[in-house]
């Protein structure tokens, strides 16, 4: 699997000899290749007025595009606030809440996105193809669409220090702008430019995955909360800055702790695993029917309603698990 | 061989998900079920419906493929059948719609249906729940409640049991006289005492007071009532109505209490829906459920244009408030609708369940449905279809009780003891017809036709197979058990999810592949065993000289039990295969992926794997199949528990209805 940036191919249809050229050696002989990009093809063709574009069947026979327009930006941030409004307004009548769920749309983009991301891994587990992943600057969708698959696909990404290894490599090293997209989070009115919660996005997939093989991940919803609370304020250097060169230029390295420091510790580390981890060397493919998606009520109503009983569950869970 | 009334080759069975998934095999009609049996000698998918279970059959336009049927059935399984013939499609059809619409009670499985009890089993069975029991378990007979024979023969009241309980103060004077006033004679009559603080919940239909009338024996049994509970100086009625809708009553000469004549009442209205309203919004959430393909958009809507999530929370909320007013202010309710036997059951029984603990146990939730459903008179044949009726009366008043207690369940996992599986079992039992609880209209009617003489209970064969419906996570002595359940009443209106475990039950691609209930289950039983054996060890050693010997037999033999517990827990990890994800990849030549095979081979249901409870043999172990091996077997170590309604069992219906 490949991620990249968008092609500039510009409203001149230019080549690049070396791009092909690099795509190609991805492929054997007579091999197929999917580029799945996450804008829409007409988001995608209008890209080329201002210099991007997509890659011309011509010129990448090989390669076969699939659209899978995820969202992104402003918008996302707008549906991320939306919810967040709507679970902390007491005044819901039930009536209209799965409505305004639905006007929220959230969870219409954990769908879209984990459809996709299913998408990428299928083309790679069943049609044993390789995928290009790309969406316009390819740090947002691009990134949740590679790390998803690789947690569906992969089972060492699904182990408490494989999946710290994906952050590191597919958000945080892959130059996901977090300082610009982590900035207020939902309730401020700032409504920055930049900001959108794509990294949350991908939290929230995540968690449908655990919710869905309750025995494949070895961390459990803990970990996932507290890297949503680190992303946007942390104690930690791990999320600072958009990329790596400038974490170079901070010195972040040399002036911060990092949070997988912290997190491995083996008394920390206990509280965020999945007592009813198993490991698992198959593919996991979850539904993505509506049914099958579910508000990540840990998350939205963290403050709103206590947690206790599911604790309990969850600490009774435990606690059989170890007696066994 | 066995007698079919029909039998079809060459038959596809479609899956919903997929379209690609289709089984080629025979379908056959037998005087109580449908049976398709899947083509092939390994993988033989079977399923198999009772006629019971069929609430509508679809026969749809002929393609060039054949000739499609849709089954659709009250446990909301939905069965998709291309017939290759027309012809057969039609007589199919025709004999469908005759068998799914029984007109005598003799007709119906559970009188052919034979478990091979003998006639001493079948009556200890029946006897498992005694609502006598139940009644002296909270604390009846006392100063305050007394049983009254005054209904022995049926005679003030035909739809109520012959044993009632009612306050002290209340003569049969009173009660006759109560009785005449109030619709269909159910007067008001005990469903809960709280022996704590001696508040109690009191059932009954609704006054005949018009504009105007007032009877004095009503009146003084509200008051009896309210005397028998002297921790309080007034009752709570609670009407379970809309307000127009019972007002609406009044002009037909019915109605509601008027505070001015019944002393001492603080009346409310707590609106439910009729059963119309009911009927109707189980019906768009089905479609919402047979959508292709539908957008989180159009689930959604669907959902909150069906209104069911908003109908559970109602009732939910009336039995707070109920379970509220007697816990925590200790007074008294008068519970009622329109005839006391539809939201008034859903009511008081959501309340019971919050209120005491014993009903969250797997026999205290019998004894309830027994009580304020059986009992009390609920018409289970109008509702729930068992004969040929009125459409009308059809609807899904105990289903939408069964998922507030599983709403309860997702609230407070350690709160009962038994699982999701129990309830969903309890549903499709209601509507299978396979045993004779659910029958006829009234107990009346169930005597006159000597069910207990003549068919099974199912609390007997769920109470055998307990093990199946436990839930792991249950301990008596955990504080979630303990005394009330305060579930918060406002505002979580997110806190009520879609229950697919029901109504997709039987689309497996929809579910968790692995059971959490029962890896658990699994777990405890095992630790069990060993701390048994742990136990059993620690005395022969103390015993025996040879402590050196038994040791190393025994060391090997706990070191298989734990190889076989590691061996099953990495069987969870059950290949599955993904969905349709995109259209885009048809073109491209797919490998037939053996792990596909992998997955078909754990819907098979031969009679070997088949988990021993499931009443239904359709309905997918695929859940469990991770941990098969393990839940196969019985605590004795021993094979697998024998297939309950397995396919030899049902030869023997067949058999015998010829």
């Amino acid at each position: 699997m490949l991620r990249s940036s968008q092609p500039l191919t510009g409203p001149n249809r230019k080549r690049c000899r070396e791009d092909e050229q690099l795509l190609g050696t991805a492929l054997g002989e007579e091999q197929r290749g999917f580029v799945i990009d996450t804008r829409s093809a007409q988001a995608a063709k209008q890209a080329r007025m201002t210099g991007g574009g997509t890659e011309p069947k011509s010129s990448y026979p090989q390669w076969r595009r699939l659209h899978r327009p995820l969202e992104r930006g402003r918008p996302l941030q707008e549906s991320f606030a939306k919810l967040v409004e709507a679970c902390n307004d007491p005044s819901a009548s039930m009536d209209r809440w799965l409505g305004r769920l639905e006007s929220c749309r959230w969870l219409s983009h954990v769908k879209a996105a984990l459809s996709t991301a299913c998408l990428a891994a299928q083309c790679m587990d069943r049609e044993e193809a390789s995928v290009l992943v790309h969406g316009a600057e390819g740090t947002d969708t691009t990134l949740l669409v590679t790390a998803l698959a690789q947690v569906i696909l992969d089972p060492s990404c699904r182990t408490l220090l494989g999946f710290q290894g994906l952050l590191e490599r597919e958000w945080i090293e892959a130059g996901h702008p977090f300082h610009l997209r982590c900035a207020r989070s939902a309730y401020s009115h700032a409504r920055l430019k930049q900001e959108a919660p794509l990294f949350l996005l991908f939290l929230d997939c995540v968690w449908q995955l655990g919710r869905q093989f309750p025995f494949s991940l070895e961390f459990n919803e803990r970990l996932l909360l507290t890297l949503f609370d680190n992303a946007y304020a942390s104690a930690y250097g791990t999320f600072l800055c958009n990329n790596e060169k400038e974490r170079c230029l901070c010195k972040v390295k040399e002036s911060t702790l990092s949070l997988w420091g912290w997190l491995n510790q083996p008394a920390e580390r206990k509280k965020y695993l999945n007592p009813l981890y198993s490991p698992n060397a198959l593919v996991i493919w979850p539904s993505v029917e509506p049914q099958s998606i579910q508000l990540w009520q840990g998350l939205f109503f963290r403050w709103i309603r206590s947690s206790q009983y599911l604790d309990e569950a969850w600490a009774e869970i435990q606690r059989l698990v170890d007696s066994s | 061989l066995c007698h079919f009334f029909a039998q079809v080759e060459n038959v596809r069975l479609l899956d919903r998900l997929s379209s690609r998934k289709a089984a080629l095999g025979t379908l056959y009609l037998t005087a109580t079920h449908v049976i398709f049996v899947e083509n092939g000698s390994e993988t033989r998918k079977e399923i198999w419906v009772l006629h019971s279970q069929i609430s509508s059959i679809e026969k749809q336009a002929t393609t060039a493929t054949g000739c499609p049927l849709l089954i659709r059935c009250k446990n909301f399984q939905v069965i998709q059948l291309v017939i290759p013939q027309e012809r057969d499609c039609h007589d199919i059809y025709i004999s469908l719609i005759r068998l799914a619409r029984p007109v005598k009670y003799e007709e119906l499985y559970c009188f052919s249906f034979n478990p091979k009890l003998d006639k001493e089993e079948r009556e200890q069975g029946w006897k498992l729940v005694d609502l006598n029991e139940e009644y002296n378990r909270m604390g009846i007979p006392n100063n305050y409640w007394q049983i009254s024979d005054v209904n022995r023969d049926y005679g003030v009241c035909d739809s109520y049991p012959t044993e009632v309980y009612v306050p002290k103060s209340a003569t049969a004077h009173i009660i006759v006289g109560s009785s005449k006033f109030r619709s269909r004679r159910r007067f008001p009559a005990l469903s809960y005492y709280c022996k704590d603080n001696h508040a109690s919940i009191c059932r009954s239909s609704q006054p005949l007071s018009g504009f105007s009338a007032r009877c004095l024996e009503d009146e003084q049994m509200l008051q009896a009532i309210r005397k028998a509970n002297p921790g309080s100086n007034f009752i709570y009625v609670v009407d379970t109505r809309p307000k127009l809708n019972a007002m609406a009553n009044r002009a037909a000469g019915k109605g509601y209490e008027n505070e001015d004549n019944y002393s001492n009442i603080k009346f409310q209205f707590i609106g439910i829906e009729n059963i119309h309203v009911m009927r109707n919004s189980l019906q768009k959430m089905l479609e919402v459920c047979e959508l292709k393909s539908p957008s989180m958009s159009d689930f959604l809507w669907g959902l909150e244009n069906s209104g069911w999530l908003k109908h559970i929370k109602a009732i939910m909320d009336a039995g707070i408030f109920i379970a509220k007013a007697v816990a925590e202010e200790g007074v008294s309710v008068l519970v009622h609708c329109s005839d006391g036997w539809d939201r008034t059951a859903q009511v008081c029984s959501v309340a019971s369940l919050l209120l005491d603990p014993y009903y969250r146990t797997m026999k205290g939730f019998m004894v309830l449905i027994e009580k304020d459903w059986v009992s009390f008179g609920h018409k289970f044949n109008h509702r729930y279809g068992n004969l040929d009726g009125d459409p009308k009366e059809i609807s899904p008043v105990i289903d939408q009780f069964i998922e507030c207690v599983w709403q309860l369940m997702e609230q407070f996992p350690c709160a009962f003891e038994f699982n999701e599986r129990f309830l969903i079992h309890i549903q499709h039992h209601i509507y299978s017809c396979q045993f004779g609880n659910f029958l006829c209209n009234s107990q009346k009617e169930r005597r006159e036709l000597k069910i207990q003489e003549r068919t099974y209970s199912l609390w007997a064969h769920l109470w055998k197979n307990r093990a199946d419906y436990l839930n792991p996570l249950y301990r008596s002595d955990h504080s979630q058990t303990q005394g009330t359940l305060h579930p918060r009443m406002a505002p979580c209106n997110f806190l009520y999810k879609f229950w697919s475990g029901m109504y997709n039950r039987f689309e497996k691609g929809l579910h968790p592949r692995q059971s959490v209930t029962d890896y658990l289950m699994a777990v405890k039983e095992e630790t069990q065993q060993l701390e048994e054996e742990l136990e059993v060890l620690r005395e022969r050693l103390a015993n025996l000289q040879e402590s050196q010997l038994n040791d190393n037999k025994v060391k090997s033999k706990q070191q298989e039990r734990s190889k076989q517990l590691g061996l099953s827990t990495s069987n969870n990890s059950l290949a599955n295969t993904p969905q349709e994800y995109s259209n885009d990849l048809k073109s491209f030549p797919s490998r037939s992926p053996s792990q596909g095979d992998e997955e078909d081979s754990a819907l098979i249901l031969t009679q070997d794997n088949l988990k021993s409870s499931d009443p239904d043999l359709s309905a997918n172990s695929d859940q469990e199949s991770g941990v098969e091996d393990l839940s196969c077997r019985s605590p004795s170590g021993g094979g697998c528990l024998p297939s309950e309604d397995s396919g030899k069992d049902s030869d023997e219906a067949v058999f015998l209805a010829v």
